[in-house]
């Protein structure tokens, strides 16, 4: 492929690669994002390749491996166009019968559709079951549609037009412009006006720029740059190229974390079509613009993530925080004015140029606007990833894009922003998700995790793991961060093992104030959050643990004991038989009691107990009853001819 | 340079662009309490204690003082209820490594923070990277060095690098302001019982 010298080939190449595209002509999509591969879509996109060459349909169908569409729950995930056919939860075994059935006879397969446990209707359209209908997928949307192997199905879809457009009709200061008139906030965590940035950078004094992609997500259940990346990465390139054009930067680089293998592969693969295309390098589409992109692997650090740590990885040092105080958009990599956006603020760029601040201003609220997308995970019907408009509630997140929590449980606390994130309990779920909102309720937006938990879930265990994660994942140089973390996870431990004491929360909240107040970056000054946030909305439960002695979600193994009631026990024998620890004592006709000195707590009993008997039970925060007297165990039975 | 006039604790003070303020506060007499700070070294910014209260355009920021530069108008206070909070605070956290540290002590006296707060785990390493950094940017040997991170970082010598450099150099180890015997342990246990990784790791 010869390199595009101006903006008129790009054009006759988008249209000599639609001329041969029949819209009409079945395609086969598989989700081939990292949740359906780990659940099995390369065996299923084998079954297919290979169904299709032997029913003899090779050249009637195309089949296409794309990127997350998003339902992860129930992936691996098929969708055959144009009829927008969604089979759910596909297996290689099904692939023969989609193959013959839907694809040769155009009959759909009941079984694999997606019901609504609502209604208990089957959904055949993609878009039509509720998880989808609920969004508004403007920047991920393209994903299930897209090879991210492939440049020419980016270009298919309008790609690199953005690129284009701002190189030959807008100057840099109109690019610029465009950007902060769109208020693009920065989706990896602050919010900080992403145009804004760009002036900083492009103002900064230095000949040399540079503009990075933060893509080193690292928050526990967080993937929503992952997928972006692995699924669209030509869409991330643009934007890219888009600022630094406006910054008037010629190098980049994509900070991505060595554990994405896919994003990493998929990002230097879109990289080297796009210099061979002449869309990189020296010259792009004959606009005399240059610019050239790097991908840098991160190893593993979740401190990296913070700029000043990650400019300073970059540099090839350990990836911790500069104390300066000074924007890296002023001094950042090697010292040199270095703008870093999130990969899906990135992303967002081609749309503001193509469609205007205007349109992109649509959407959203006052201070926050356009879209913004969280990997929805915990206890949730529809775990995945889904993007909404700023300004919906929680409410509408959780159960009509979310379908509620799941096994039907009650619902008690949403997490956002990761471990730098706070909860946000019931009685705010009407909140407008935006920037501001978030914060104001003890949280933050932070990279879009969405971590649901039930009434199972125990609120100061919660803090205690968000806290023990940053124990392990500061960078350890400053005093109030490494020390703070080692005391508060450290209290919380004693809470949930039942040696908390009067005082601990007093102290924890002395604790999140100097570690907030002294800390050297974000990670520190955000560390408190998921202490703060718990005792601000579920203070009681941390009395209870210490008070009590009581775990309220009987979550807590050291404060929660099982009991059997020996009026419901109907000497079954299957928790006896279970029991993985033998801490059952118990026999035919004899009603069985748990031995507390051997008993592991591990729930089998309480799994197990046939839920007719309903006889185990969980306690906390009383004494476990005596044991029946050994001469009233023996269960006398009526005989069935009575 | 030009000169840049701010106040610090109510006075007046003169100080060249470019300058921190604890280099400001310094000159003009006005004593801030380091621990991580030396003159020969690059701010680092890690122990916090030199923590003041900025108001910089009509709002009140806490900084540390080593490493914000100086600016026209910058009014700063060294001491206020929420710095000596701060400081009491750090102080206690770092005893409960370094109790016996005279340093801390002093300090700690000023502040009024007590040594027993916190369960002791006798790392004696409060983490200030004195010698990490000397050994680095004056000698130019990187011979010590950190390992891992969070709560579980601590220093150690490059068995490789201070078999041969450090008997004869030693001058990091009067830096240390916690424990000159605990620098000399960690450099003996470091070439006594290399690990055949990155170098020692002592589990303690």
């Amino acid at each position: 492929m010869p390199r595009l010298k101006s903006f008129a080939e790009l054009e006759e190449l988008r249209k000599s690669i639609l001329s041969i595209r029949d819209p009409n002509k079945p395609c086969i999509t598989l989700c081939s994002g990292s949740a359906c591969y780990a659940c099995g879509s390369e065996a299923v996109a084998a079954s297919i390749e290979n169904e299709i060459e032997k029913q003899g349909l090779s050249a009637e169908v195309d089949f296409r491996k794309t990127g997350c569409h998003g339902f992860c729950e129930r992936g691996p995930i098929i969708v055959i166009h144009p009829e927008e056919i969604c089979y759910l939860q596909v297996e290689p075994e099904d692939v023969p019968e989609i193959v013959s059935q839907t694809l040769k006879q155009k009959k759909v397969i009941e079984r694999l559709l997606y019901t609504d446990p609502r209604t208990n209707e089957k959904i055949v359209r993609e878009s039509e079951i509720p998880f989808y209908k609920n969004q508004t997928r403007l920047v991920f949307g393209s994903n299930g549609n897209i090879d991210p192997k492939s440049i020419d199905d980016y270009l298919a879809i309008g790609g690199y037009s953005a690129l284009a457009k701002a190189l030959s009709q807008m100057t840099r200061e109109q690019v610029l412009e465009e950007v902060k008139k769109a208020n693009l906030r920065g989706r990896g965590g602050g919010g900080f006006p992403a145009g804004k940035k760009w002036e900083e950078c492009r103002n900064a004094p230095g000949e040399i720029k540079y503009v990075i992609v933060n893509a080193d997500e690292g928050d526990p259940g967080a993937y929503k740059d992952r997928s972006l990346l692995e699924g669209n990465p030509h869409a991330v390139l643009e934007g890219l190229t888009i600022g630094a054009y406006a910054i008037g930067s010629h190098e980049g680089y994509i900070y991505v974390r060595q554990e994405y293998p896919l994003a990493v592969e998929n990002v230097t693969i879109a990289i080297k079509q796009a210099q061979e295309y002449g869309l990189l390098g020296k010259n792009i589409l004959g606009s005399g613009f240059d610019f050239t992109v790097k991908v840098h692997r991160g190893a593993g650090a979740f401190v990296s993530g913070e700029s000043s740590a990650l400019m300073t990885a970059l540099e090839g040092k350990v990836g911790e925080p500069r104390p300066k105080y000074i924007h890296t958009a002023v001094k950042g990599v090697w010292d040199r004015p270095s703008d870093l956006n999130n990969v899906e603020t990135w992303a967002n760029v081609p749309l503001i140029i193509n469609k205007g601040a205007d349109w992109f201003t649509q959407f959203g609220t006052e201070g926050s606007k356009g879209t913004k997308i969280f990997s929805l995970v915990g206890k949730i019907n529809n775990t995945g990833l889904v993007e909404v408009p700023m300004g919906i509630t929680l409410r509408d997140i959780i159960y009509k894009v979310g379908g509620g929590i799941a096994g039907g449980k009650k619902f008690k606390a949403v997490q956002t922003g990761g471990p730098s994130g706070g909860c946000i309990s019931e009685e705010q779920l009407d909140l407008k998700v935006d920037f501001d909102e978030l914060t104001r309720a003890g949280s933050m937006m932070g990279s879009g995790g969405m971590i649901v938990m039930d009434e199972d879930t125990c609120m100061v265990d919660f803090a205690r793991y968000f806290l023990n994660f940053l124990s392990d994942e500061s960078c350890g140089k400053c005093v109030p961060c490494r020390e703070g973390i080692r005391q508060m996870l450290k209290v919380l431990t004693n809470i949930t093992i039942g040696n908390g004491k009067e005082g601990d929360i007093e102290l924890l909240e002395e604790l999140s104030e100097v570690t907030k107040d002294a800390s050297l970056c974000a990670l520190g000054k955000s560390a408190p959050n998921p202490v703060l946030s718990t005792i601000r909305y579920f203070r009681d439960e941390y009395e209870a643990h210490i008070k009590e002695k009581r775990c309220p979600a009987y979550s807590c193994k050291a404060l929660i004991s099982y009991f059997i009631d020996p009026h419901r026990c109907q000497a079954c024998m299957i928790c006896f038989r279970k029991c993985p620890a033998d801490a059952i004592d118990g026999g035919k006709n004899k009603i069985h009691i748990i031995n507390q000195d051997k008993c592991t707590k591990c729930g089998t009993c309480f799994e197990v107990c046939p839920s007719r008997f309903g006889a185990v039970k969980k306690i906390s925060g009383e004494p476990v009853p005596c044991p029946v007297p050994e001469k009233e165990r023996t269960i006398v039975r009526k005989s069935k001819d009575k | 340079m030009s000169e840049i006039l701010l106040r610090i604790d109510g006075k007046e003070v003169k100080a060249r662009e470019g300058m921190t303020i604890l280099e400001a506060a310094r000159s003009a007499g006005i004593f801030i309490p380091t621990l991580c700070y030396h003159e020969k070294l690059e701010p680092y910014g890690a122990c916090r204690i030199c923590i003041v209260e900025v108001e910089v355009r009509g709002w009140t920021r806490l900084v540390v003082s080593c490493v914000y530069p100086v600016e026209d108008n910058l009014v700063v206070r060294t001491r206020s209820e929420k710095v000596d909070r701060i400081r009491k605070t750090l102080l206690e956290l770092m005893m409960a490594h370094a109790p016996d540290s005279s340093q801390l002590q002093e300090l700690a006296q000023e502040y009024g923070a007590d040594r027993d707060r916190f369960e002791k785990e006798a790392s004696f390493c409060i983490h200030c990277g004195l010698c990490v950094r000397y050994c680095a940017e004056v000698k130019k040997l990187n011979a010590v060095g950190f390992v891992d991170r969070g709560t579980r970082k601590e220093i150690s010598f490059i068995p490789q690098i201070a078999s041969r450099e450090c008997w004869n150099c030693k001058e990091c180890f009067p830096l240390c302001p916690t424990s000159y015997l605990q620098a000399a342990f960690v450099l003996i246990e470091s070439l006594a019982f290399p690990s055949p990784s990155s170098g020692p790791t002592s589990e303690k």
